[in-house]
């Protein structure tokens, strides 16, 4: 693949917290960590998913001004960013092994029409939803 | 602005535990205990975070949970009330009226016979759009409506 998205980026409140609670606690990979003076480049991936960057990104100067970096965290931090979606295997298990790392769950898993799923946050207040692949190839058909 | 980040991510925590646990009860002091806030602060900062008074919040959580249960289950509705956290049927039908617009039962009815593409969409994204949107306190609601019919 040459062409489609390649990095989607979250807004968080300490890059270094963001960069532990996604590869420590979710497995993630660093793919770039570079900085320029106050600004830091961070992107990390999916083990799985090498076509995929997801940016850990700061609110801040050089690219904010002061009160617009104050009310981009406040929007993070109020969980009102948009919906993240996880997918695994074994949404029971990946809850398991996420709980013993004390992610913060919000959700514990529920099955709804046939597809389990859960809900944690990152620390900065991003609410992400973990959903297990369904494993019955003609239910994954979207039409 | 004026709450910091760190404040609003605890309100927060407080906020998600009520949508984990939307039938258990939220008195003010558990909830302001999640939020590591003083009792005394805490509506006024919840408030003025989301918008909205915390048990108000709490009702249109209860009440967009009863309306699953009633399209996708076949629960009795006291059941559904009782899983939803009210402890009296009259209260919830009261509530769910003064909400909803519409009385339970019919509510059901309506749902089921309307078709939905919701398999397409998370789940629990779908019930977040359609939590009922609840702007003013119900009692206010309610009052409004009185006057409506006194005008007709």
């Amino acid at each position: 693949m040459t062409q489609g998205v390649d990095v989607v980026g979250l807004y968080v409140r300490d890059q270094d917290e963001a960069l532990r609670f996604y590869v420590e606690k979710l497995g993630f990979r660093v793919h770039t960590d570079v900085r320029n003076g106050e600004y830091r480049w961070l992107t990390v991936q999916h083990p799985e998913q090498p076509s995929f960057q997801l940016g850990l990104f700061k609110p801040g100067p050089p690219v904010h001004d002061t009160a617009t970096a104050q009310t981009l965290q406040g929007v993070v931090a109020k969980g009102a960013m948009p919906p993240l979606v996880l997918v695994v295997d074994d949404c029971r298990a990946a809850y398991e092994r996420l709980s013993a790392r004390s992610v913060e769950f919000t959700q514990e898993p529920v099955e709804r029409y046939g597809a389990v799923d859960a809900g944690f946050r990152d620390p900065s207040g991003n609410g992400w939803k973990m959903i297990e692949a369904r494993a019955k190839p003609q239910s994954q058909r979207a039409q | 602005m004026d709450q910091s980040p760190e404040l609003l991510r605890r309100l927060l925590r407080a906020k998600d535990r009520m949508d984990g646990a939307s039938h258990e009860e939220w008195p003010i002091h558990r909830l302001a205990q999640v939020s590591a806030v003083s009792p005394a602060h805490f509506a006024r900062s919840f408030k003025e975070a989301f918008g909205v008074p915390p048990h108000r919040y709490l009702l249109t959580r209860r009440i967009e949970r009863a309306v699953a249960l009633l399209r996708d289950t076949d629960l009795p509705i006291t059941e559904v009330a009782f899983q939803t956290g009210w402890k009296s049927l009259g209260t919830f039908g009261r509530i769910f009226r003064d909400v909803t617009g519409e009385n339970p039962g019919s509510l059901r009815t309506r749902e089921r016979a309307a078709p939905h593409g919701r398999n397409h969409v998370p789940e629990c994204i779908v019930r977040a759009a359609h939590r009922p949107d609840l702007k003013i306190a119900v009692s206010e609601k309610r009052r409004e409506k009185a006057v409506e019919r006194m005008d007709l």
